[in-house]
């Protein structure tokens, strides 16, 4: 598969008794491992100590304002869709500080330095969350500036892909072109078979780093019915995909339709909790507070997630721009699916489903978008 | 700084538990920065001393429920160059006010053995319903440190740092997981203003609702949600809205809404 010629095999197969192996070589490596874990009734990322930590045996049900933990009845680690967290949190996380400042006599002393980063290992990415990193890339480091607080973390993190083989009916990476198998932009990229008696990984390098721990695993080259079977679950999942979204003609069906009633009708169900905004992995909007101390002698500046579901958001002097719930609900859903991609070339949204199961009134992307256009579409 | 006048901080207590002042008292390790900063003019809970005033800053705590009381916040008021009323019984009328859904003389006549010594008002009201306030901090209590950052704000001369969104956001940044979605829980976090930090999401609880109402809450689609995907019934959701909150305007109205069909 891989272009590259190399004396030692891109493609290999890891025995799933040996995923602690991998585990063990990324830590030799400096790495802390973060990926998916059960807790509270869902699969989040956490921090992970070993294979154990992984939500083996487990999978989720989702639907729109609905997601439910369940036992799959499989001995498979990676049975199940994207959960509630994203990557978003590690690499551009909620809060940070900016700076400290410190009176000083007449003057005052400047802090700009936080504490040291860790060295994440990012495991089990799927496909759309890759393309979503992708898109933070572009925003965050590609659009004539870039964020240092990004660009430090991103650079750190090595990301470790698990090909997806449990889409949910939520899901519409197959629509959004993001997946479900992710092609390029990892440094290791596996996929999980659960193949009767056999259950085995198949790993691929994508990058130096990547191939770097192949080898220090020194599996066997994978062989082409193990590549077949492999191939074989990520094209399945794709003809799982719950949900679809026609992205032909979508954007300018989206901006002829700015007045459409439909808007207001959605502004009705709209909680504006900005749930949907949080959980996206490729929200990427934020909101700076500033804070002194008792004394008047420290004052400090964070930045932290904000959305474009609050009233503040769009406060200009007087009040704020959009003050009705449709005119908000507009504004985020044609970013996704639209003016994004006059901003930065490509869709704002991957598909991966997460606004549609977490808000809390189910409100559906795919469906609002479908009906917003549909008179447009079919002229 | 050493040469200027401390500014005169004054507590005040109306209906209420005391427990807002409390959280006061609960800064412990920030205490002594407080009173290195201001003078505690009055506040009955932590000290018997009392200076005279007027006073530079006034925290309010509690409802009004009796005549007396109505009298003597304007007193108060008059005394204050800024007035901030701290937690849900002064911003909002607190949980006595679910007395303003009922008959007080009823409850009066059934309660006290001489119904005549009782001297209250029908209505447990905020205290914006009768003075005017300058900031309002929510909560039941109030966070301890969104009670400093109210207090150093004013003494920075700056604008406090205490957003109106729904807690759903402090849930989302601090990685809890959604209870309504995941569990099925009714939570009053989507309509709810932050600052608690998702306090009972954190601990797998719905939301009660205790700092009130956030900005443009859509309370009528949450309980439609309850109701139809959740299996609420309409005396759950009366219930949830008529809270420690209740009679603030958007939860007492979706209560009503309900209590009338």
């Amino acid at each position: 598969m891989s272009k590259k010629k190399d004396a030692s095999p891109q493609t290999v197969t890891l025995p799933s008794n040996d995923l602690s192996r991998l585990f063990q070589v990324l830590q030799s490596r400096g790495y802390t491992i973060l990926g998916p874990t059960v807790r509270d009734g869902a699969i989040v990322y956490d921090e992970l100590d070993s294979p154990d930590d992984l939500p083996r045996g487990w999978t989720d049900e989702q639907e729109k304002g609905r997601y439910r933990l369940k036992k799959s009845g499989y001995g498979t680690y990676f049975s199940f869709a994207v959960g509630p967290h994203s990557w978003k949190q590690y690499l551009y996380p909620p809060r940070v500080r900016l700076w400290q400042m410190h009176k000083n006599g007449t003057g005052f002393e400047l802090n700009a330095q936080n504490g040291p980063l860790k060295k994440y290992a990012f495991l089990g990415v799927r496909s759309c969350e890759l393309h979503a990193i992708e898109i933070l890339d572009r925003v965050l480091l590609q659009n004539g500036f870039e964020d240092p607080t990004y660009k430090a973390r991103r650079k750190e993190a090595l990301i470790i892909v698990v090909q997806c083989t449990a889409p949910a009916s939520t899901c519409f990476c197959a629509s959004m072109q993001t997946g479900p198998k992710a092609e390029r932009g990892f440094d290791l990229a596996m996929t999980e078979v659960a193949d009767g008696e056999r259950h085995y990984f198949v790993l691929q390098s994508g990058s130096d780093a990547g191939r770097e721990i192949v080898q220090e695993l020194a599996c066997a080259a994978a062989t082409a019915e193990e590549i077949a079977a492999a191939e074989q679950a990520v094209k399945a999942a794709a003809e799982r995909m719950g949900r679809t979204l026609d992205t032909h003609g979508l954007q300018a069906a989206l901006y002829a339709n700015r007045e459409h009633p439909h808007w207001r009708e959605v502004g009705e169900r709209c909680l504006n909790c900005t749930n949907c905004t949080q959980v996206c992995p490729t929200c990427f909007c934020t909101t700076v507070e500033d804070i002194t101390d008792l004394t008047g002698a420290t004052a400090e500046r964070w930045r932290r997630w904000d959305s474009c579901f609050t009233m503040e958001f769009s406060y200009l002097h007087g009040g704020s721009v959009r003050s009705s719930a449709g005119a908000r609900y507009r504004q985020w859903l044609t970013h996704k699916l639209a003016s994004w991609v006059d901003q930065f070339g490509a869709f704002g949204c991957v598909g991966c489903g997460r606004c549609i199961a977490w808000c809390p009134v189910g409100i559906d992307i795919t469906e609002e978008a479908r009906i917003m256009c549909a008179e447009t579409v079919n002229q | 700084m050493k040469t200027k006048r401390k500014p005169k901080l004054a507590v005040w207590k109306f209906a209420s538990c005391d427990g807002c002042q409390l959280s006061l008292l609960d800064c412990e390790d920030e205490l002594l920065d407080v009173v290195g900063e201001i003078d505690i003019a009055n506040f009955p809970e932590a000290s018997r001393a009392v200076v005279k005033g007027p006073y530079d800053i006034s925290l309010v705590e509690g409802s009004i429920t009796t005549p007396k009381d109505a009298e003597r916040i304007h007193k108060v008021r008059r005394a204050s160059k800024v007035l901030i009323t701290i937690g849900a019984c002064a911003t909002a009328g607190g949980i006595q006010a679910l007395r303003n859904f009922q008959d007080v003389d009823q409850f009066i006549s059934i309660v006290y053995a001489s119904p005549d010594y009782i001297s209250t008002l029908n209505k447990s009201t905020p205290i914006s319903e009768h003075v005017k306030v300058d900031y309002e901090l929510r909560g039941c209590p109030v966070n301890k440190y969104q009670l400093l950052e109210v207090i150093s704000a004013f003494l920075n001369g700056r604008r406090p740092v205490t957003p109106s969104h729904s807690v759903c956001m402090e849930c989302k940044q601090k990685g809890v997981v959604c209870v309504m979605v995941a569990h099925g829980t009714p939570c009053l976090g989507p309509v709810t203003h932050a600052g608690c930090g998702a306090l009972c999401p954190s601990y797998a609880r719905g939301c009660f609702g205790c700092f009130g109402p956030k900005e443009t809450p859509n309370t009528h689609s949450l309980s439609e949600w309850w109701q139809e995907e959740l299996g609420a019934s309409k005396g759950d959701i009366i219930r949830a809205f008529r809270g420690i909150t209740a009679y603030a305007e958007p939860f007492r109205k979706e209560s009503e809404a309900y209590e009338l069909q």
